[in-house]
């Protein structure tokens, strides 16, 4: 996708920390400190209209958080959200900025209220933005909104638990369209769905993508869906990006040493009967973050400066849409061959 | 009757000298097969009808083979992995068929009997590590109470036994991790220990029943690493029981693939992967993104697996099925050779 002047959403330096201290009498009595979780720390990135960004990471790497930062449930504990153009992380909610923006959750049976018709589920934010008055205005639009996704208007009547998982993904994409935004923030959207399910509503994220020009933030742990639906892909690692490249990039020509190991890890159909290259060690705790590079007890081309020195995100020699934080990188150490074999 | 795959003619060619043959035909194995199941069928009484979870599948299991049992949710395949090791929950009960491991029957064992028989010589190893351990007792504990509840070995010999699987499943510092309890450890290694908990009486059989699916990538890489060295190392078979077809790609030596209760299509491995020769198999196949593909529209199966009170007549996958003709909507296949697969659909016959 061709990014445009101005990004749709941006990110610029964001960080949200939280206090998982033990209680006040406890710090006191057995002199426990103070403890701060680095959720996200200095996350920058944008989005631009039409485009699909990826965002890829193991469990506790902050992918969530940003998603929950970017819709304004949590407040940044530094830097800026911009959305077109406007900041959003420091003002209250904006009805205008809340209709363009809109969530589509992992668990398609917690984020629909059971006691609700799917008409109802579907119109409410319609409803609260006052879209449309007359009821007849309202259940046109519900009706018009479930066929988009594929289901019939006459199963606005119907509850969600006569639904499959599937379906009721599709309800919930329908209520965040509801509102006909521009972007929409998909944090694990087809991780509950069987792998058949999942490819109809990659399908019809697709499909919706292009007849209505909506940009995704796409979050998943499923590192052939987001090749699959992402134009570029971010990876984070222990609340920072540490690669964000176009998607044929990234997967044909990974640089960072964690982006190379994430990717050799997945099973692959076509690897039947291939050995593979072990994968050492686990994510660190996230209260004890090791110094410098978060990465660098598991990174076989750590060295000295890797251990002292946090790398920041930089543009790779020779190509403009690449971006790494890796000091082995910039520095040229890292074999350009050494993936090829995986 | 045609396909609209290339490989038709070599199908038909082949379909033309085999006759249809019940499930039984998958048994034709060389090596004398160490778990049989045959024609099982597992039922679970309600109000006012019986469901049938697994419908007459049958399949074998060698020693030191990975057999990988695939399907979407529902398909009956973690109800069939209980009925092997005997833990279908009342009022489910195995209404038919029999489970033989080596020459004993072990699905009519009391359940004494079962219980020994399970630990001893059949482990498990199910997907939530935390659930699958007590959270009270230390990892040592749990490791040397399953030791010699099977082993006659003295307390100092268990303990140097649970030190030693803890080395073996991989678990760095096993004297420290000894004495841990399972919420000092993470995710994987938890799962490290319920692998160790499996091993620790050196059964023939483990199942395994999504062992992978709660760990990340680059965890889940290891775990299946772990499992494949321990087959190859001990000459345990391994039912892996997974909805990830790129775990079994990796990992199994061959897979059944089921649908709605039945086993549709069981073969090699690569065969079932990069030749299906049942449209369900080919639909699932090619509804999953992968890394190596292009990123074209992914073919989707439409409509859902039928719930168990809604089972279709003749072939369950028939209305989702693209080649459905007539025989499809009367008559159910039977598993009948398919080149090197065996697959339950009457495509494959004139």
């Amino acid at each position: 996708m061709p990014t445009s002047a101005q990004p749709l959403v941006e990110l610029e330096n964001v960080a949200r920390y939280f206090d998982v201290s033990p209680p006040w009498l406890n710090r006191i009595l057995e002199r426990q400190r103070r403890q701060v979780l680095k959720a996200v720390d200095g996350v920058s990135f944008s989005v631009a209209k039409g485009e699909t960004l990826g965002l890829v990471g193991e469990s506790g790497c902050g992918k969530s958080t940003v998603a929950r930062l970017i819709v304004g449930l949590y407040r940044p504990t530094r830097g800026e959200i911009r959305f077109a153009g406007r900041r959003i992380d420091a003002a209250g909610p904006d009805p205008a900025v809340r209709r363009a923006m809109q969530m589509i959750f992992q668990d398609p049976y917690a984020s629909l209220n059971p006691r609700w018709r799917v008409a109802d589920i579907v119109a409410e934010p319609i409803r609260a933005h006052g879209l449309a008055r007359s009821s007849r205005d309202i259940n046109a639009r519900v009706g018009s909104l479930l066929e988009q996704v594929g289901l019939a208007s006459a199963d606005g009547a119907k509850y969600p638990h006569q639904f499959s998982g599937g379906q009721r993904q599709r309800i919930s994409i329908a209520r965040a369209l509801a509102t006909q935004p521009a972007f929409l923030i998909c944090d694990e959207p087809t991780s509950a769905l069987d792998v058949s399910v999942q490819a109809q509503v990659l399908n019809l994220m697709r499909r919706l993508q292009r007849e209505l020009g909506l940009s995704y933030l796409f979050i998943s742990h499923n590192l052939a869906v987001v090749h699959h639906v992402a134009d570029r892909v971010g990876v984070m690692y222990l609340g920072r990006i540490v690669e964000l490249a176009p998607v044929n990039v990234l997967f044909t020509s990974p640089q960072h040493p964690y982006t190379r190991m994430l990717l050799a890890a997945v099973p692959d159909l076509t690897r039947t009967g291939m050995p593979r290259t072990a994968v050492a060690g686990e994510v660190p705790n996230p209260l004890d973050p090791p110094k410098g590079c978060a990465f660098h007890p598991r990174c076989p081309y750590a060295d000295e400066r890797c251990r002292r020195e946090v790398p920041r995100l930089k543009h790779v020699a020779g190509d403009a849409d690449v971006t790494v934080a890796c000091h082995a990188v910039e520095e040229g150490r890292l074999a350009q061959e050494a993936f090829t074999a995986a | 009757m045609t396909l609209p795959i290339p490989e038709v003619d070599r199908l038909q060619q082949r379909s033309d000298r085999a006759a249809p043959i019940a499930g039984r035909a998958t048994l034709a194995n060389t090596v004398a097969p160490l778990l049989t199941v045959e024609e099982l069928r597992v039922e679970f009484p309600s109000r006012d009808v019986t469901l049938v979870a697994v419908d007459g599948v049958s399949f074998s299991i060698t020693p030191g083979e990975v057999l990988g049992v695939v399907g979407e949710s529902g398909a009956g395949k973690s109800v069939t992995g209980a009925a092997v090791i005997g833990l279908i929950d009342p009022p489910g009960r195995i209404a038919g068929g029999r489970i033989m491991l080596g020459d004993r029957r072990i699905d009519n064992l009391p359940p004494e009997a079962m219980r020994r028989v399970r630990g001893r010589e059949i482990g498990a190893v199910f997907q939530d590590p935390l659930t699958s351990l007590n959270p009270l007792y230390t990892v040592g504990r749990q490791l040397i109470e399953t030791i010699t509840t099977h082993l006659d070995l003295s307390p100092r010999a268990a303990h140097k036994r649970a030190l030693e699987l803890l080395a073996e499943v991989g678990i760095p510092a096993p004297k420290r991790r000894i004495d841990q309890y399972p919420h000092q450890c993470s995710g994987g290694m938890r799962q490290r220990v319920v692998i160790a908990l499996a091993l620790a009486a050196s059964p023939k059989l483990i199942i395994a029943d999504e062992p992978t699916t709660a760990l990340d990538v680059s965890i889940q890489a290891q775990i299946i690493m772990l499992l494949k060295r321990l087959c190859r190392d001990h000459g345990t078979a391994v039912m892996l029981i997974t909805h990830d077809m790129g775990v079994i790609a990796e990992t199994a030596d061959r897979v059944a693939v089921m649908y709605a209760g039945r086993i549709v299509e069981i073969g090699p491995v690569s065969d079932v992967i990069h030749r299906p020769a049942h449209p369900y198999t080919r639909g699932l196949m090619g509804s999953i993104p992968s890394i190596a593909a292009d990123r074209e529209s992914l073919a989707q199966i439409d409509g859902t697996m039928p719930r168990l009170n809604a089972i279709p007549p003749g072939c369950a996958f028939h209305p989702r099925c693209p080649h459905v003709f007539d025989r499809c909507r009367r008559e159910r296949p039977e598993l009948m050779p398919v080149g090197p697969t065996f697959a339950a659909c009457w495509l494959h016959v004139h």
